[in-house]
C-alpha cells in the first residue's frame, strides 16, 4: 500500500493546553534532589521547568522517561508523570507510550553512556522512525553514577578510573550520530547558559517529531571542567558559534569571524575581510543534512563549537503514519470480531 | 465464505473395494520446493469439510531453500484423521508420500510396518539418489520389501496433463504436488471440490496456472483408480463432534485471534511490539494485517526494544503485548523485571523452540519453563500460563489478559512450535458469550489525590493502584528502583525491601484463588498419576488412554497454570503412590513439583525437537504402572 502523507499538526492541536498560566514551580516535584552539589544537572532541571512552563501544557499531560545514570534521576524531580526505567532503554518505553497515547508529551532523559553505549541501538532507531518524543542527552563525557569510568564520548587517551593510562578508543560525536540517524530535530546547548538552554528546550518541545538535544553538562566530581575551554563565560563569545536559523554564522566578541565552505569542510573567515561574502547563512530546514553534518563536526580548538538548533525539518512522524493507516483500514475494511474468528471458511457439524 | 460439508462419496468406479478404518495418518514428504506444506494444508481442508476430526504436524527445515534434492531440504506435513476425537497428529504414518529419494530416506523409518508408500519414481535419478546418500536404488534393490508401494511417474504424468497449456517446463513440473494430492484424495476418498474452490480463489487471476493445477489434481485422482494395491482405498467415516460451526486453527492463529478478542472485550487498544523470530513471527505478521481492529504493531530493532515498547504502551493504558521465542525471552529478561518492579499489566508470548542458543529454530520443545520462571535477577515472581492445544491458545490469551489486569502484573503465556504450526478443527466461539474482562484502572478515573497512592493495594488481590498518565493531580513516578510500600517512593530500608519482596510474591501466589483447580481424569487417588503441562496434552491424553486399555489404572492431570499452580495441586500429587511427569525437556516441571511438594516424581523426557511420541510414552506408563 502506498503511504498516505498525513497532515502535520502543531503541538497545541494534539496536546491540550492548560487553562491557567503555568509557572516553573508547577513543574517541580517535592522530591529532594540527590545530585552532587555543583552538578550541571541542577541547572538543566531548572531550565527544563522554565522552558516547559512557557508551553503551558499541563504537567499531567507530560511524561518523563529515563534510563539509568545520574542524569536519569531527572524524572523524580519533575511534577509530571514519569518512569525511571532501565539502562539505555528509555527510547523504547517512550516510543510505545507515545504511539499508544498521542495526547501525551513524552520526554526522554538520558546520559552519554545510557544513550550511546548500552542504548545506542535504540537511539538510532527512535530517531530514524521519527517517533514524536523529545530526547535530552546530558553529555558529561563520563560515567557519573558508576563513579568515573570513561564513556563513549570520552576523548581518546583520557585518564579515568577504568583507563588509568588513558583510553584507547575514539569518541562518538552525539550530533553526528543523530544526523546520521535521520533525526528531524538536532540541537545542542549547555548547562551554564540558562537562557540559551531554556530556549533550546522549548524549541525541541515544540518540534513535531523526534527531537534530539545534546546538553553539555559538567560533572564536577569525575570530569570537572570538561567543556570549560569553550563554555566558560570569558571565552564563550570567541569559541562558541550560536546558530540562528536564517542568520549568518558569525562568532567572536565583535562578531568578526564567520564560517564559510572550504574544499574540505568549513573554514573560519574574517567577517570584515575579502571573503566576508562567503559566510554561510544557517538553514536549519535544509532537507539535506550535509552542512548540518559539517557543523556537527566543528570541534574546539580548530573551530568554534556550534550551539543551538542545527537541524529542524518537518516530516510525518511514525505515529502520524500509523494512525492514518488505522484510520484508512477502519474505513475500508470490515472490523467485526465475530467475522474475524470465523476466518476464511467454516463448516457446520450437525 | 462459509462452506457446508458435503459427504458425497467422491471416488470413481475402480474395482477396488473400499475399506473402512477408524483412523489414518498420512505424511507428505518432499523437497522444500515441492509444495508439500501446500498439499498437506489442502488435504487438511478437505478433511475438515468431510467431517473427520484431525490434527496436523508440519515439519520444515530452517533453511529457506536448501539445495534441491538434499537431505537438509526435506519438508514434510503429517495429518492424522479419525472418526473419533483425536489429540495428536499420530506417531507413525500409515502412508508416506515421498516425492524424492531424500524424502524417502528421511522419513521411511517413521512409516508403520507394512505401510503404504506413494513414490514419485521420476525423482529417483542417479543424481538424486546420490544427494540422498543411497548407494543403490531402493526402488529396485529390495530394501522396500515389506511395504506396499505405489510407484507413480508423478512428475511426467503431471507435465503430460498440462501439456497443451503452454506453461514453462518449470511451471508444468510444479503441478506435481497437485497430482500427488489428487492421488492421495482418491486413496482416502476425499471430495475434490474444496480444493477446486481454493484453486479458483488463489489462482483465479492466473487462469493458466489455475487450470494446470486443476488438471494435475484430476490426473492424480484418475491415476489412483488404476492402482492395484490391496487395501489402499480407504474411507474413515466422519467423526461425531459437538455440533456447531467449526474452522481450522493453528496455535499462532489462535494467539492472534485471542489478542484481537481481548482488545475487543476490554475495549483497550492493542499494541504488539515484536522482533521477527521463528516460530513467533506469524503473530506479528498476521496482526500487522489487522489495522482495522486498531492494532498497533511495532517491528522493533531488537527484542529488548520490543518489550520496552510494550511496557510503554501498557503504562499508557493500552493492551501492551510482546511476543517472541526462547532466545528473545533471554534478551527481554531485564525489561521483564522492570515490569515486575513497576507492577504493570504486560502480556508476554513465548512460542518456545528447540535450544540452547539458536538450537533448531523450526523444531519444538518445552524448555523455557524455568527460564520464564526464574531467568531474571532478584526475587522476581510473575504469572506463567501454558496453552495445551492450538485452539486453547485463544482462551489462554484471554486468561493472560484477565489476570494481568486483575493483578496488575506481567503474565507470560507459553506456547511452542508444535502448537504454533499444528492445525485442528476448532468450534468458533461466540464472542457475546465470552466473559468481559475488567480494567481496574477505569474505576480510578475520579480518584482524589488524597485517596491515591501508586503502591496502595487491593486487599484481596494485592494489585497496586495503577493509573496511566494523563489524570490531573495524580502525577507520580515509577521505576526499577525498590519502591516504598504504599507511596511508591524510592526506598532503601531493609524492612521495606523485605516487605515489598513478600508482597510481590504474595500477590502472585494469590492468583491461585482466582483460577480453576486442576482436574483429575481417572481415580482421585491410587497407584499412578501422570502429570503433564502445555502442548503435550494430546500425546499424554492418548498415551494414558492406551495404557488404560491395556488394563492399567492411571490418572491424568494437566496443567495450564504454571505459576502459581492451581491451589489443589499439592494435595493431588500427594494422593498417588507414583507420579510420572512427561515433558519435552529434561525435567523442568518435575523439578518444580519435587521442590514445591516433596514428592518423588519421576520423569519421561524426550528432547528430540519433535512432539512426544504417544506410543513410547504408553510403554513408559505401562511399565511404570506395574513396577
Ligand atoms: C544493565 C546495566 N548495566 C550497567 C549498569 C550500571 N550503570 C549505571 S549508570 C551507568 C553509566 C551511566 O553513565 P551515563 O549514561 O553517562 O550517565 P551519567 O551518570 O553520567 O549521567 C552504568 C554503567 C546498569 N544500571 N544496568
Ligand atoms: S557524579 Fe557527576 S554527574 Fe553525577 S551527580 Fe555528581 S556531579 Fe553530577
Ligand atoms: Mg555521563
Amino acid at each position: 500500500m502506498v503511504l498516505q502523507t498525513p497532515p502535520l499538526e502543531p503541538v497545541e492541536s494534539i496536546i491540550p493546553l492548560a487553562d491557567e498560566d503555568l509557572k516553573r514551580k508547577d513543574y517541580a516535584s517535592d522530591v529532594d534532589t540527590r545530585w552532587c552539589p555543583g552538578c550541571g544537572d541542577y541547572s538543566i532541571l531548572a531550565q527544563m521547568q522554565r522552558g516547559l512552563s512557557n508551553l503551558n501544557v499541563a504537567p499531567e499531560k507530560m511524561v518523563f522517561v529515563s534510563g539509568i545514570g545520574c542524569s536519569s534521576r531527572f524524572p523524580y524531580y519533575m511534577n509530571t508523570y514519569g518512569m525511571h526505567s532501565i539502562h539505555g532503554r528509555a527510547p523504547t518505553i517512550a516510543s510505545g507510550l507515545k504511539l499508544s497515547r498521542p495526547d501525551l508529551m513524552v520526554f526522554v532523559i538520558t546520559g552519554d553512556g545510557d544513550a550511546l553505549s548500552i542504548g545506542g541501538n535504540h537511539l538510532l532507531h527512535v530517531l530514524r522512525r521519527n517517533v514524536d518524543v523529545k530526547i535530552f542527552l546530558f553529555n558529561n563525557r563520563i560515567y557519573g553514577l558508576t563513579k568515573g569510568q570513561y564513556s563513549p564520548t570520552s576523548e581518546l587517551g583520557k585518564v579515568t578510573k577504568s583507563s588509568p593510562i588513558g583510553t584507547t578508543e575514539r569518541p562518538l560525536n552525539p550530533l553526528s550520530v543523530a544526523l546520521a540517524s535521520e533525526a528531524t530535530f538536532v540541537a545542542r546547548s549547555f548547562d551554564t547558559d540558562p537562557q540559551h538552554l531554556t530556549e533550546t528546550i522549548e524549541r525541541a518541545a515544540r518540534h513535531h517529531g523526534a527531537a534530539f538535544v545534546e546538553i553539555l553538562q559538567n560533572c564536577n566530581i569525575f570530569n570537572d571542567r570538561a567543556f570549560a575551554d569553550y563554555t566558560d563565560r570569558d571565552v564563550r563569545d570567541e569559541r562558541l558559534l550560536y546558530l540562528e536559523h536564517g542568520e549568518p554564522m558569525l562568532f567572536g566578541e565583535n562578531k568578526d569571524k564567520g564560517l564559510a565552505v572550504s574544499a574540505t569542510g568549513l573554514r573560519v573567515v574574517d567577517a570584515n575581510g575579502p571573503d566576508a561574502g562567503l559566510i554561510l547563512h544557517h538553514d536549519a530546514t535544509r532537507p539535506s543534512p550535509d552542512v548540518h553534518q559539517l557543523l556537527a563536526r566543528c570541534q574546539y580548538p580548530e573551530m568554534p563549537v556550534p550551539m543551538g538548533v542545527i537541524r529542524q525539518v518537518t516530516t510525518p512522524t511514525y505515529g502520524d503514519y500509523l494512525d492514518s493507516q488505522i484510520e484508512v483500514a477502519k474505513f475500508k475494511n470490515r472490523h467485526d470480531v465475530t467475522q474475524l474468528l470465523k476466518g476464511r471458511s467454516t463448516w457446520q457439524v450437525e | 465464505m462459509t462452506t457446508t460439508s458435503t459427504q458425497t462419496n467422491g471416488s470413481g468406479g475402480s474395482g477396488m473395494p473400499i475399506q473402512e478404518r477408524d483412523r489414518v495418518t498420512v505424511r507428505f514428504a518432499g523437497d522444500s520446493g515441492d509444495g508439500m506444506q501446500l498439499a498437506g494444508n489442502r488435504f487438511a481442508d478437505a478433511t475438515a469439510v468431510f467431517g473427520n476430526d484431525f490434527s496436523t504436524l508440519p515439519d520444515f527445515p530452517a533453511e529457506i531453500r536448501a539445495p534441491a534434492g538434499s537431505l537438509a531440504g526435506v519438508s514434510s506435513f503429517q495429518i492424522s484423521f479419525s472418526k473419533h476425537q483425536i489429540f495428536t497428529p499420530g506417531d507413525e504414518p500409515d502412508t508416506l508420500v515421498a516425492m524424492n529419494p531424500a524424502a524417502l530416506k528421511s522419513h521411511l523409518s517413521a512409516l508403520t510396518k507394512g505401510g503404504l508408500l506413494v513414490i514419485n519414481e521420476d525423482a529417483f535419478t542417479s543424481g538424486n539418489l546420490k544427494k540422498a546418500n543411497y548407494p543403490s536404488n531402493p526402488l529396485s534393490d529390495g530394501s522396500l520389501d515389506g511395504y506396499r508401494i505405489i510407484k507413480a511417474p508423478i512428475t511426467t504424468a503431471a507435465v503430460a496433463a498440462v501439456d497443451d497449456l503452454g506453461l514453462t517446463n518449470q511451471n508444468a513440473e510444479r503441478t506435481k504436488n497437485f497430482f500427488a494430492l489428487g492421488l492421495v484424495y482418491w486413496l482416502y476418498d476425499r471430495d475434490l471440490q474444496p480444493t477446486l474452490d481454493w484453486i479458483e480463489e488463489r489462482f483465479g487471476r492466473l487462469p493458466n496456472i489455475a487450470e494446470a493445477n486443476r488438471r494435475a489434481l484430476f490426473a492424480g485422482h484418475a491415476y489412483g483408480e488404476t492402482t492395484e494395491i490391496a487395501d489402499a482405498h480407504v474411507r474413515v467415516p466422519p467423526a461425531v463432534l459437538t455440533p456447531g460451526e467449526y474452522r481450522t486453527i493453528t496455535g499462532n492463529q489462535a494467539l492472534v485471534l485471542g489478542l484481537i478478542t481481548a482488545s475487543h472485550l476490554t475495549d483497550l487498544e492493542l499494541f504488539y511490539g515484536s522482533y521477527p523470530i521463528t516460530p513467533a513471527s506469524d503473530v506479528l505478521v498476521e496482526l500487522a494485517a489487522l489495522r482495522e481492529f486498531g492494532v498497533r504493531t511495532f517491528q522493533a530493532e531488537d527484542e529488548i526494544s520490543a518489550i520496552g515498547t510494550a511496557i510503554g504502551a501498557a503504562y499508557g493504558g493500552a493492551l501492551g503485548v510482546t511476543g517472541t521465542s526462547g532466545p528473545g525471552i533471554a534478551l527481554k529478561s531485564e525489561a521483564l523485571n522492570l515490569a515486575v518492579m513497576t507492577e504493570l499489566p504486560l502480556i508476554v508470548l513465548d512460542v518456545q523452540r528447540s535450544g540452547p542458543s539458536t538450537g533448531m529454530p523450526t523444531k519444538t520443545e518445552q524448555t523455557d519453563l524455568l527460564q520464564v520462571m526464574f531467568g531474571r535477577n532478584g526475587e522476581s515472581p510473575l504469572c506463567v500460563l501454558a496453552a495445551k492445544t492450538p485452539g486453547d491458545c485463544f482462551y489462554m490469551v484471554l486468561e493472560a489478559v484477565r489476570l494481568a489486569y486483575q493483578f496488575v502484573t506481567p503474565v507470560v503465556l507459553l506456547s511452542d512450535t508444535y502448537l504454533a504450526n499444528t492445525a485442528e478443527p476448532w468450534p468458533v466461539p461466540d464472542v457475546t458469550q465470552l466473559d468481559q474482562i475488567d480494567i481496574p484502572y477505569r474505576k480510578l478515573e475520579h480518584v482524589s489525590p488524597e485517596e491515591f497512592e501508586p503502591y496502595k493495594r487491593d486487599p484481596d488481590t494485592l494489585a497496586r493502584m495503577f493509573i496511566p498518565p494523563g489524570q490531573p493531580d495524580l502525577q507520580h513516578r515509577i521505576g526499577g528502583l525498590e519502591k516504598s510500600d504504599i507511596t511508591g517512593d524510592v526506598a532503601y530500608s531493609p524492612e521495606n525491601h523485605q516487605r515489598m519482596t513478600d508482597l510481590r510474591a504474595e500477590k502472585i501466589a494469590r492468583i491461585a484463588n482466582f483460577i480453576p483447580e486442576v482436574e483429575i481424569d481417572g481415580p482421585e487417588s491410587g497407584n499412578l498419576l501422570v502429570l503433564s503441562w502445555g502442548s503435550t496434552y494430546g500425546a499424554v491424553f492418548t498415551a494414558v488412554n492406551d495404557a488404560r486399555e491395556a488394563g492399567h489404572e492411571v490418572s491424568h492431570a494437566h496443567l495450564q497454570y504454571m505459576n502459581p499452580f492451581p491451589r489443589n495441586l499439592g494435595d493431588v500429587v500427594s494422593r498417588y503412590k507414583k507420579v510420572l511427569i512427561p515433558e519435552a525437556n529434561t525435567g523442568q516441571l518435575r523439578m518444580l513439583i519435587r521442590a514445591n511438594f516433596l514428592v518423588d516424581a519421576q520423569g519421561y523426557n524426550e528432547v528430540t525437537g519433535q512432539p512426544l511420541s504417544a506410543r513410547l510414552l504408553t510403554e513408559r506408563i505401562t511399565q511404570f504402572a506395574s513396577e
